[in-house]
């Protein structure tokens, strides 16, 4: 069995390989990969859902697709773990919200659709904070997720499950959704690389919206080129969104192999002037220089390039994003699916009472929080003074980086200010969490492709991340030097993730291959708990 | 309260009427507005769904572009400048129907803009109603309220959902506040609803039934003291689904709004409904209790661009407008103005119009649509196009009737069993062996029969008294059980009595 935790810590990329050389089976690599949710789960809740059963029905077709020589896609037998806001036919899909309890969708994203076309079996759901609002998975109303590399701290969010699960080797990608750095935030926390694409470049069609016109779909993965080769299996126009750009995926995958040439003369790079100083810890800040440092010696020319308006990035987000949040989650009624509660005996068992007590009941604090500012700012008489306006800042914001990259081929910063911080930190104080997207939600407003890659740990071996954007559906322009700059980095002090303990790999090599249905128990326990809390809560109102 | 109301024609002396008109026209696309889903009226609830149309987490709009040709085509035929880009926007409330508890509307940028559409009155003038705009938007399902009165909410024990037709297209068109129609007001809303739905139905848009909820119209009214006064406070009284009900929601709306300002009152500005059993409004929500509906441009759609290219290109494939048409017909079938109204009261143009270009003459064609058919259409409640008779039957049974197959009696007794679903006129006919007697050896022998069953009455024909002619005819025609043509067993009588 101590072959599983050999298999487990390779690359996705090394894993399609093994599966083509027929080495390993898909069946036995998503084995291995359950066995380590079972290990890691008590430590990490990165899962809200193991669909263990159908994930290894799908490793079986898989194994017999490719013993009858048809033709399969790169990727082909690798599993994949799914953020539980994207939906899954017959697999539980919740947003990590209590009013989706136990809701089974009848339908697939297209991004799903894909991933099963492309034969990658889906191991289970991630957690996430509620309806994806959130930066440390703290908001999930079943259970917060632990960062594999401190189990004090937090992974980060909202998509901290999907980047817990892949840094702790659970599953080799995921794909997450970023709204305001989701999926870019829990990379830096967890180590791992998170790809936001370019608004458009995968359909949105089966993503729960949080915020439409900010959400994005994107791959999660421990190395550069393993993100490129899942995106190239999501992204691609959509009929089914009307916002999905009409064209193909930018070459990603071939600009990640180019990257790892480690030659990047001619590559323009612009240090954002106003992603860096005050706010930002010294170790974030140190780890940043240095990775600019790495892209100069590799041939990049560096400069600084100032986006003056984008200081008003995080005010106009915080406007933008509550007021489509407050109308899509209206449906959210009790009516047609997911929760349903009653008013008490003693007042009028209507409709509209049956919506109020299931939202009240339903969302968490932080999502009623963002309901209200929406709703407030959609307001008659507000409308031009907080919605109109933030739009105008937004488009201001687009303005500075069509400016930029006028200049230069892509703009770097750090991820995130600050490194991973401990659960309950900054809980109870929305506007330290909210900063920590400031460097992320730019690129969301102006629906530019931007990543972030493992740049070196802090003074407390927490990892750091370094974000690279580039201009719209021009993915492929980062891909070349976020691959050259993880490959500098590996040389001068090896693989991030290989100095991560893991014993849960032990543990999962000790105890042999986990049963499909005793996986999807996981994490089942904890959530019906939750929702038996609500019950009692209910009887004492009545 | 009904009987306190000041009478219309004193409302009318003492107060400027003003009122507009916001008309839902459904179109009749093969699928919904924003989804691949079917719609069909009578469907069994809640099977025409997709994951879009129930609004499940996760799924998204993509807009159907034969709704839009639809809704330029008619905001082309009410003039209307239609603009270059439009916009969607979210109209947010919470309602058990609305599967995302919001409806996808428009707002600012609507896709028909100002437009005017002229209507004729009875008494052969026109009138131009201006129209503000001409949007496109999602409709609702349908609540049906169980264990109440009447189907109202009000005491019901549950209500049950469809949401079958939540999604299919809607057209609203809103006219601006229209003045200067005085006592008219009603005759001329009502007019402007009519003109609408044929144009809806000319342009093959929409069926056009207000009964099953094609139609449906918001009324606003006001009363001013006098023309040059600024507009008073508005009633808005929703979804009256009638002519009649337009017509009359306009009527009682002035009597009572005059009837409190007369009192020194206030109008509030409410919504209302119209009540069909009492014939009255009542009161519904005041504007200040109204939902914010909170629109913005919706984020999940992009703007429709409409280019000058494809708006010529939809105008070439409009047909003749109704009112030119109506026009036409009259002066070709050679009819006055009564009789046309006749012809557009019972909604029949259509059918005579097919009726004649099948074949038939006008006068046969209106005789049989305003005459047999609309007897029966009215004893079973149904339009006469929900009846089993076609145009095509119509001038079938014409045709017979031209070449002496059948009778008027027959043809009745015919046009009997058509209605009754039993066939064509020939199939008909040929069932119940309905058929004219011919002049000929057959009909020869049955008079052959009756004169030598009544001599006396022969011997007075011969002498020329030709009073019992009439005890013949009888005979034959009850030994043909009526089959034969009375006019031709005369002729034939006294052709015999001559030889």
């Amino acid at each position: 069995m101590a072959a599983d935790t050999q298999i487990v810590r390779l690359s996705a990329a090394q894993m399609a390989q093994k599966l083509k050389d027929k080495e390993i089976s898909s069946r036995e690599l998503t084995q291995a990969e359950i066995n380590v949710i079972a290990a890691a789960e008590p430590s990490l809740k990165a899962f809200l859902t193991v669909s263990a059963k159908q994930a290894l029905e799908q490793a079986d077709a898989v194994d017999e697709a490719r013993a009858k020589g048809e033709e399969l896609g790169p990727l082909a037998g690798v599993p994949i773990a799914v953020k539980d806001m994207i939906v899954t036919r017959g697999i539980e899909t919740t947003a990590a919200s209590r009013i989706l309890d136990g809701w089974i969708p009848p339908y697939d994203a297209t991004a799903v659709r894909k991933l099963k076309a492309a034969g990658m079996p889906i191991l289970g759901k991630t957690n996430l904070d509620e309806f994806a609002q959130g930066s440390s998975t703290e908001h999930s109303a079943f259970y917060p997720t632990h960062n594999p590399w401190d189990t004090t701290r937090v992974p980060g969010g909202s998509g901290g499950g999907s980047a817990s699960a892949v840094a702790a080797f659970e599953a080799p990608l995921a794909l997450g959704t970023d709204t305001g750095g989701s999926i870019r935030q829990p990379g830096a926390f967890t180590g791992t690389v998170g790809v936001k694409p370019t608004y458009g470049g995968v359909s949105r069609f089966g993503a729960i919206a949080m915020a439409s016109s900010l959400d994005q779909i994107g791959p999660v993965s421990r190395t550069v080129m393993d993100a490129a080769l899942l995106h190239a299996v999501i992204g691609g126009h959509d009929p089914a969104d009307s916002t999905s750009i009409p064209e193909d995926v930018p070459p990603v995958v071939e600009a990640a192999t180019a990257g790892q040439n480690q030659d990047l003369k001619g590559l323009k790079v612009g240090v954002v002037k106003e992603m860096q100083g005050e706010g930002y810890s010294p170790a974030v800040s140190k780890r940043f220089e240095q990775c600019v440092d790495k892209l100069r010696q590799m041939g990049a020319e560096v400069r600084e390039v100032s986006l003056p308006r984008v200081s008003y990035a995080l005010d106009a987000y915080y406007i933008l994003m509550p007021s489509e949040v407050s109308s899509n989650l209206a449906r959210y009624d009790g009516m047609r699916y997911g929760l349903r509660v009653m008013p008490p005996a003693d007042q009028p068992q209507t409709s509209a009472g049956m919506m109020a007590w299931t939202r009240e009941m339903g969302f968490g604090d932080e999502v009623k929080r963002r309901i209200i500012l929406g709703t407030y700012a959609l307001s008659a008489g507000f409308y031009d003074a907080w919605y109109g306006s933030a739009q105008k800042v937004r488009t201001l914001i687009l303005c500075d980086f069509e400016q930029a990259f006028g200049q230069v081929d892509v703009l770097v910063s750090p991820t995130s200010p600050v490194t991973a911080f401990r659960l309950g930190e900054e809980i109870t104080d929305p506007m330290t969490m909210y900063r920590n997207d400031i460097c992320t939600i730019p690129a969301n407003l102006a629906g530019i492709p931007a990543m972030s890659v493992p740049a070196g740990l802090d003074e407390n071996g927490l990892p750091i991340g370094f974000q690279i954007m580039a201009p719209q559906k021009r993915d492929d322009l980062m891909y070349r030097p976020a691959a050259a700059l993880e490959k500098a980095l590996e040389q001068e002090s090896g693989s991030l993730l290989d100095k991560l303990s893991a014993p849960w790999l032990d543990k999962a090599a000790k105890a042999g291959d986990v049963d499909a249905d005793q996986a999807a128990t996981i994490g089942k326990a904890e959530q019906k708990a939750v929702m038996d809390e609500i019950a009692d809560r209910m009887k004492e109102e009545r | 309260m009904a009987e306190k109301l000041m009478s219309f024609e004193e409302a009318i002396k003492r107060y400027d009427p003003v009122w507009g008109l916001e008309t839902h026209v459904e179109l009749n696309t093969k699928t919904k507005l924003f989804c691949p889903a079917p719609y069909s009226f009578g469907g069994e609830p809640n099977t025409e769904l997709t994951p879009v149309s129930l609004g499940l987490p996760g799924s998204l709009p993509v807009l159907n572009k034969q709704a839009i040709d639809d809704a330029i085509r008619l905001g082309l035929a009410l003039h209307c400048h239609i603009n270059e880009w439009s916009q969607w926007s979210r109209k947010n409330y919470f309602y058990p129907d609305m599967p995302r508890d919001y409806q996808i509307s428009q707002d600012d940028k609507p896709l028909n803009g100002e437009g005017y559409l002229d209507v004729e009155l009875d008494d052969g003038s026109t009138f131009r109603v201006p129209i503000l705009r001409a949007h496109v938007e999602d409709d609702a399902g349908k609540n049906t309220h169980i264990g109440g009165a009447a189907g109202r909410i009000e005491g019901a024990a549950y209500s049950l959902i469809d949401y079958n037709r939540a999604g299919v297209p809607l057209v609203e068109i809103v006219t601006q506040p229209v003045t200067g129609t005085g006592a008219k007001a009603a005759e001329i809303a009502g007019a402007y609803v009519r003109m609408l739905r044929d144009i809806a139905r000319a342009l093959g848009v929409s069926e056009g039934r207000l009964e099953q909820g094609n139609m449906r119209a918001d009324v606003n009214v006001s009363l001013r003291e006098s023309p040059d006064a600024p507009l008073g406070t508005r009633s808005e009284t929703k979804n009256v689904n009638s002519f009649r009900g337009i017509e009359k929601t306009i009527i009682y709306e002035i009597r009572r709004q005059a009837t409190i300002l007369s009192q020194g009152g206030e109008i509030l500005q409410e919504t209302r409904n119209w009540d069909e059993s009492t014939q009255t409004t009542a009161n519904g929500r005041l504007k200040s209790d109204a939902n914010d509906y909170r629109y913005f441009p919706d984020p999940d759609l992009v703007q429709v661009h409409t280019t000058q290219e494809h708006i010529d290109e939809l105008k070439a494939t409009l047909p003749e407008m109704p009112l030119h048409r109506r026009h036409r017909l009259q002066k070709e079938w050679g009819l006055d103005d009564r009789q046309m109204h006749a012809i557009l009261n019972a909604g029949a143009l259509d059918l005579i119009d097919q009726t004649v270009q099948a074949g038939a003459s006008a006068d046969g064609a209106r005789k049989w649509w305003l005459g047999e058919i609309s007897r029966v259409a009215n004893e079973q409640k149904l339009a006469l196009d929900e009846l089993p008779v076609t145009p095509d039957d119509v001038a079938e049974l014409e045709q017979m009737i031209a070449d002496g197959k059948l009778n008027d009696r027959l043809a009745k007794k015919t046009i009997a069993g058509v209605l009754a679903g039993e066939g064509t006129p020939s199939e008909v006919a040929d069932a119940h062996g309905y058929k004219v007697v011919e002049a000929g050896s057959e009909l020869g022998s049955i008079i052959d029969k009756a004169f030598a069953d009544n001599p006396d009455v022969v011997e007075k024909l011969k002498s020329g008294n030709m009073k019992p002619m009439g005890v013949i005819i009888g005979a034959v025609m009850r030994a043909t059980r009526g089959q034969a043509d009375a006019k031709a067993v005369s002729a034939e009588v006294i052709k015999k009595i001559r030889g």
